[in-house]
């Protein structure tokens, strides 16, 4: 790594002073479990650092009748052990539980995994499809964004200059919600994920009914994708396996994957559609109450 | 020394965690074998204690006043010629204390030096040490700093400025052998089964086995299957990176601190490549964080001497990333292989033809000897053809792993047989027995199993396995079995014991400890002389401690190094009698529960000790063996996995391995050898494989992206321990560490065609392969 | 040479203070500053769980920490977590039940699984290979790894 200034940033205006001044070649540092590691492989490279970590208000974790509102530094393992978020956001567990193995949650922070916006980001599907919104300072005050916004191209975030994303807010669930996040790996732990697939319903009150949906694809575009339209095909559809079917249709469609070394194209638009609907049947069964799919989605264990 | 009859072991919780003592958990009971007081029990291990606190020094951990620390630049083409290398502002950045190129290596002797599981041409080791003219392969190693610390180095080498002229990259077994293909090493010519060619080439070497008559054999064959497969490269995976310490003093004294399978290897080799008299160079072994093979060549710790002598005798460390241990280390061959199987309608084997292309790296020597040793060693074949062909290309240079080239060729043969066996409507495990070798068989280049062995007891352990006998229950899931052999190793070893004054014995012996081997060693020694294991302290010394030691490799040292053990407990028992019917003054002493009794004296051990201490010169025994022959290994391993249709994912459901381990000495260290062996299988069956771009650089060179089995992805391992004891050895060791690695690719390829209907013919059968695959179907 | 920055920080009970640069990590800190090489590199990018240590006792690769960032924190690492007379019964049950070859991923092994059995004190098998899924074996397969931890837990 080259030598670098480390900054233990003690409020949000000191922060955003010290990114402002130091422009390109300042960086702020959450859990640093991607950051580090492209420092260390000389792929970035900064003359300050500046640590968010020990700054109240992103650390902090709010849950109430009117949302969550989720510090953008708040480590996935507290999210995993929080008993409120699990109660009203089960959700948000399927990628916090997952990232990197229990050591990278014990750092990593979904507000940092959405600012390194990675393509293949397992936290950001999910937040997309909760409809979250990036609560964010800089020199210019504060604005807002909602996090399918967020990213803008493979690593780049819509952040400007001097702004940290401070807190992710999402909104209460509404009634007969659920939601849903599936990834695709080669192994069942430590890898990137060659497809993720986010989605989230609200059904009807007899739960046979799709009232509304949201889906977003990972790994499949140069950033996580908000798919509009698979949404607003699935909204008034019966909850059905032929619904689904149209769903993974226009996942398939949406998904523009390249081939690397990680998964080639064929394979990765054919799982954006298998996990559409996997991801679908957990999500209702989240909002029915109901078990009919195994922890990946497929009936009866076997797709 | 009697031979017990062969005995049948399941290790502690095979179907589940139990082990009979209440406690559902506990470990397995400690109690010796049966007809022995030490082998066959479980003991915690002499240097556990300090593995377990974080106290065991392993290579990076080295500490030494004035330690500098190195850096080694690499290319980042694979196949260049290296036009100049400019070091002057890597020399001037503060801090740096000394800069070395390939230019800086003695010209290097064409001559092999043989160092144990694989032999190497000196003049291409020091070629791999620091490039010469070309670089190799992306990684290949071109210079290297030393400086005050690695920040400081890793800046240095940043600074050195080469001039490559970038060649077309060789990166497969059909580019190497192409027309007009580049040609890696200008003076390699093909040695066509003895002959020498005349023409540059990629080719080092073709030779061929051959028994019988194979196209009669193949003309009375009812089902003759041919298949093609393909494997891609894959590193021995140890969680310690290579490192090498080493100071060179003033006086030529050179001392390396080495995490190493082999001391003395270590010691040949840097005394080779940097022309300095052996005698010179003293070589301490760390503990070593693993090695499977691949941490027998050097690679750092030369370069640690030559930075050590332009430091002015500073001692230097050296310690590669992950990333340049997969790009420049290790790995094994990937290979091209053509599996030719005939039988008649009974599924007896009538003939076979196997051809293995192996992908040597960048310089000759690619395990497919031993592959040719290993294809269809586990069957009785009168008529059989083995092709072996040892190409270079553009890749690190292979190194050993675990029963090197084993595994690819019996992924060939088991998959083949499978297929025959399904075409006849035979049982997979039937088809085995029928064909299984025994004693009088002979391997393909007809070295004959004159003793005793075990391929068909594991068959048929197997056979009568809960897991074989339990049914699959869904309709992706499959069942798959696999032999496979390994030759196993003697290899010279050298070893002392000392009887100390209050009764304990220290065993010096140098076979570096990967897997529980002092514990082995010292229970041998223990038996031998008739005492507690407790008693015996051994200790792994350097180079100067002992007389030679081959490499702790080639599943040598509880069969070699034990045998030394049994030799000096022996005679150490001997003498101590000797001298107590002296201090008695009586005709003859006997030793039995624990006393000495002559006359009417008696003296417990410790006492005797004591007596000896007091009276007389100390007692020193000391042991070197050299055993010319040794048991082989077979193993029959079984797959249950699950396939996921949508996706290709593939679980491993339920596994269970058998194997022929002559005699247990440490059962716990056994079954890990096994249980370890299969999981390095099942990795390289579904996941692991090195990924170049089209210029042939290396692009997965983390662990994030070079993906090894994770506890999440496997069930608990069962083993069954098959003893049929290998005669030639006081008790019946046979090798065990590296056998069990030769069949799982097989087992695993034939559980997925018993679950998907789909032969997979490449490997890593990862899921977008199998997805692609079932897709065509 | 870069700059150097004192911290503060109190390691396996005790108050510690070095000097580092602001780019060495946690693990460089440990190992080549304070000697205490129990902490283990493997791969440098948080893919395999050697380097593990807790942070104010929550499991981390310490590889991927600065070690600025341990400014008024604790760290546990291997050679804290025996008791002052003995072992600490996850070592104990490696060691009974070989749960080692090389040992090289022991100490972020036994660390890991400290961390595993203060968060859920009865874990299933299941429970202990996710959990564990962030540290790589090599030699063992990891059978008598999950079977040493299983062990402790049912003493609990």
């Amino acid at each position: 790594m080259q030598a670098f200034d480390f900054v233990s940033a003690q409020s949000v205006d000191e922060v955003v002073a010290a990114l402002a001044a130091g422009g390109e070649r300042a960086r702020p540092l959450s859990g640093g479990t991607d950051l580090l590691a492209q420092m260390k492989e000389g792929r970035r490279s900064y003359a300050t650092v500046v640590d968010l970590k020990r700054i109240p208000e992103l650390m902090e974790v709010r849950v109430g009748a009117d949302g969550l509102w989720l510090g953008a530094s708040v480590p996935c393992h507290i999210v995993n052990n929080n008993a409120d978020i699990q109660k009203m956001y089960p959700a948000l567990h399927d990628s916090t539980g997952l990232i990197g193995g229990t050591q990278i949650q014990g750092r990593a922070s979904l507000g940092g995994n959405l600012c390194n916006a990675s393509p293949a980001a397992d936290g950001i599907p999910i937040l997309i499809v909760h409809s979250a919104t990036a609560h964010i300072a800089g020199p210019n005050g504060t604005r807002t964004l909602p996090a399918d916004e967020f990213c803008v191209a493979p690593g780049r975030n819509a952040l400007q200059n001097g702004e940290i994303l401070v807190a992710l807010q999402l909104p209460a669930p509404a009634k007969n919600f659920g939601a849903a996040y599936l990834r695709f790996i080669p192994r069942n732990e430590m890898d990137i994920a060659v497809v993720g697939v986010g989605v989230s319903v609200v059904l009807s009150d007899d739960g046979q009914t799709i009232q509304s949906a949201r889906v977003s694809l990972g790994a499949v575009a140069p950033t996580p994708l908000y798919v509009k339209a698979a949404g607003d095909a699935l909204a008034g559809q019966p909850v059905s396996e032929e619904t689904f079917e149209k769903a993974a249709q226009i996942a398939r469609e949406a998904a523009k994957p390249i081939s690397d070394m990680r998964g080639t194209i064929a394979q990765r638009k054919h799982l954006s559609g298998v996990l559409t609907k996997r991801a679908l049947r957990i999500a209702i069964d989240r909002a029915r109450g109901t078990t009919t799919v195994d922890s990946l989605g497929r009936l009866n264990g076997n797709g | 020394m009697a031979v017990t009859e062969k005995a049948v072991r399941t290790a502690n919780g095979t179907n589940g965690h139990g082990n009979g003592n209440g406690n559902g958990h506990g470990p397995a009971t400690s109690k010796p074998a049966e007809g022995y007081n030490v082998i066959g029990s479980r003991p915690v291990r002499p240097d556990g204690v300090d593995k377990v606190t974080g106290r065991a020094i392993y290579g990076a951990d080295v500490r030494l006043q004035g330690l500098l620390y190195g850096k080694v630049l690499r290319s980042p083409h694979a196949h260049a010629r290296i036009l100049s290398i400019d070091t002057s502002k890597a020399e001037a950045l503060p801090g740096v204390k000394a800069v070395v190129t390939g230019a800086d290596l003695p010209t290097a002797a064409d001559k092999v030096e043989d160092l144990g599981e694989s032999a190497i041409n000196l003049k291409y080791l020091s070629a791999n040490i620091l490039a010469h003219d070309k670089a190799l392969y992306h990684g290949h190693a071109i210079a290297a700093v030393a400086a005050v610390d690695s920040h400081t180095a890793e800046e240095a080498i940043g600074l050195i400025e080469v001039q490559y002229e970038v060649l077309p990259p060789v990166m497969t077994v059909n580019d190497a052998l192409a027309d007009n293909a580049p040609i890696l090493l200008d003076n390699l010519r093909t040695n066509e089964m003895g002959e020498m060619g005349t023409k540059p080439t990629n080719l080092a070497q073709h030779f061929r086995h051959q028994r019988g008559d194979m196209d009669a054999g193949f003309a009375a064959a009812t089902v003759i299957v041919e298949r093609n497969f393909r494997t891609e490269t894959v590193h021995q995976g140890y969680i310690e990176p290579h490192t090498g310490t080493a100071q060179h003093n003033i006086d030529g004294q050179v001392t390396i601190w080495a995490s190493t399978q082999g001391t003395f290897a270590v010691r040949n080799q840097t005394a080779e490549i940097l022309g300095i008299p052996v005698s010179n160079i003293k070589v301490i072994p760390t503990e070593i964080g693993g090695g499977f093979g691949g941490k027998i060549n050097v690679y750092l710790e030369p370069v640690a001497v030559m930075l050590s002598k332009k430091a002015g005798g500073k001692p230097v460390k050296l310690v590669m990333s992950r990333t340049e241990v997969l790009q420049a280390t290790g790995p094994t061959s990937g290979s091209n292989i053509r599996m030719k199987i005939g039988a008649d309608a009974n599924g007896k084997i009538t003939a076979a033809h196997a051809e293995l292309y192996y992908e040597a790296g960048a310089f000759p020597g690619s395990p497919v000897g031993a592959a040719a040793n290993v294809v269809l060693a586990p069957y009785a074949i009168d008529n059989l053809q083995v092709d072996g062909y040892d190409i270079v290309v553009n890749r690190p240079r292979s190194a050993a792993y675990r029963a090197p080239g084993g595994t690819n060729a019996a992924y060939a043969t088991e998959s083949v047989l499978n297929e025959i066996a399904e075409k006849l409507g035979l049982d997979q495990a039937h088809i085995r027995l029928l064909n299984g070798a025994k004693q009088g068989d002979r391997r393909p280049d007809g070295v004959q199993y004159t003793e005793p062995v075990g391929l068909l007891e594991t068959v048929q352990a197997i056979a009568e396995s809960d897991h074989y006998n339990t049914p699959l229950t869904g309709k992706y899931q499959g069942r798959g079995i696999a032999c496979g052999y390994w030759n196993n190793w003697g290899g010279k070893s050298s070893a002392t014991a000392i009887l100390n004054a209050d009764g304990t014995v220290s065993l010096n012996e140098a076979s570096t400890d990967i897997g529980g081997s002092r514990a082995s060693i010292a229970m041998q020694f223990a038996e031998a002389i008739g005492i507690g294991y407790e008693q015996v302290k051994p200790r792994v010394g350097d180079t100067d401690s002992v007389a030679y030691n081959d490499v702790t490799g080639g599943s040598r040292t509880t069969f070699s190094t034990g045998m030394a053990a049994y030799n000096m407990g022996v005679e150490m028992l001997a003498q101590m009698k000797e001298r107590l019917a002296d201090i008695w003054d009586v005709e003859a002493v006997e030793f039995a529960g624990g006393s000495f009794t002559g006359g009417d004296n008696s003296a417990s051990f410790e006492q005797a000790a004591a007596l000896i201490y007091k009276t007389g010169e100390p007692l020193m025994v000391s042991s070197t063996v050299f055993p010319r022959s040794f048991g082989p290994g077979f193993s029959t391993q079984l797959a249950d996995v699950e396939v996921d249709p949508e996706t290709g994912k593939v679980t491993i459901l339920r596994y269970t391995i058998a194997q022929d381990v002559g005699r247990a000495i440490h059962p716990s260290y056994v079954e890990g050898q096994m249980q370890g062996g299969v999981v390095q299988g099942i990795g390289w069956a579904l996941n692991e494989e090195y990924i170049y771009n089209e210029k042939g650089q290396l692009l997965n060179g983390s662990l994030l992206d070079y993906r090894m089995p994770t506890a999440l992805d496997l069930p608990m391992i069962e083993t069954i321990l098959v003893e049929v004891p290998y005669p030639g050895h006081p008790y019946g060791v046979r090798g065990v560490g590296e056998v069990n690695i030769v069949p799982p690719v097989g087992a695993i390829a034939n559980a997925i065609y018993n679950a998907t209907g789909v032969r997979m013919e490449e490997v890593p059968m990862s899921p977008a392969r199998l997805l692609a695959a079932m897709g065509e179907k | 040479m870069a700059k150097k920055v004192m911290v503060q920080s109190v390691i396996n009970g005790d108050d510690t203070a070095f000097l580092c640069e602001t780019r060495q990590t946690l693990l460089e800190v440990l190992r080549d500053e304070l000697g205490m090489t129990g902490t283990k590199e493997g791969c440098g990018n948080g893919n395999c769980g050697a380097c593990n240590v807790m942070l104010d006792g929550v499991l981390v690769n310490s590889c991927l920490v600065l070690a600025v960032e341990a400014e008024g924190r604790t760290v546990t690492t291997i050679e804290g977590i025996a008791p002052a007379d003995g072992l600490h019964p996850l070592q104990q049950k490696f060691l009974e039940h070989a749960a080692l070859q090389c040992g090289i991923c022991t100490p972020g092994f036994i660390i890991s699984s400290k961390a595993l059995l203060e968060h859920n004190p009865n874990p299933s098998e299941h429970d202990v290979r996710l959990w564990l899924a962030g540290n790589l074996c090599r030699c063992t397969g990891y059978d008598k790894i999950v079977r040493a931890v299983l062990d402790v837990a049912s003493a609990n």
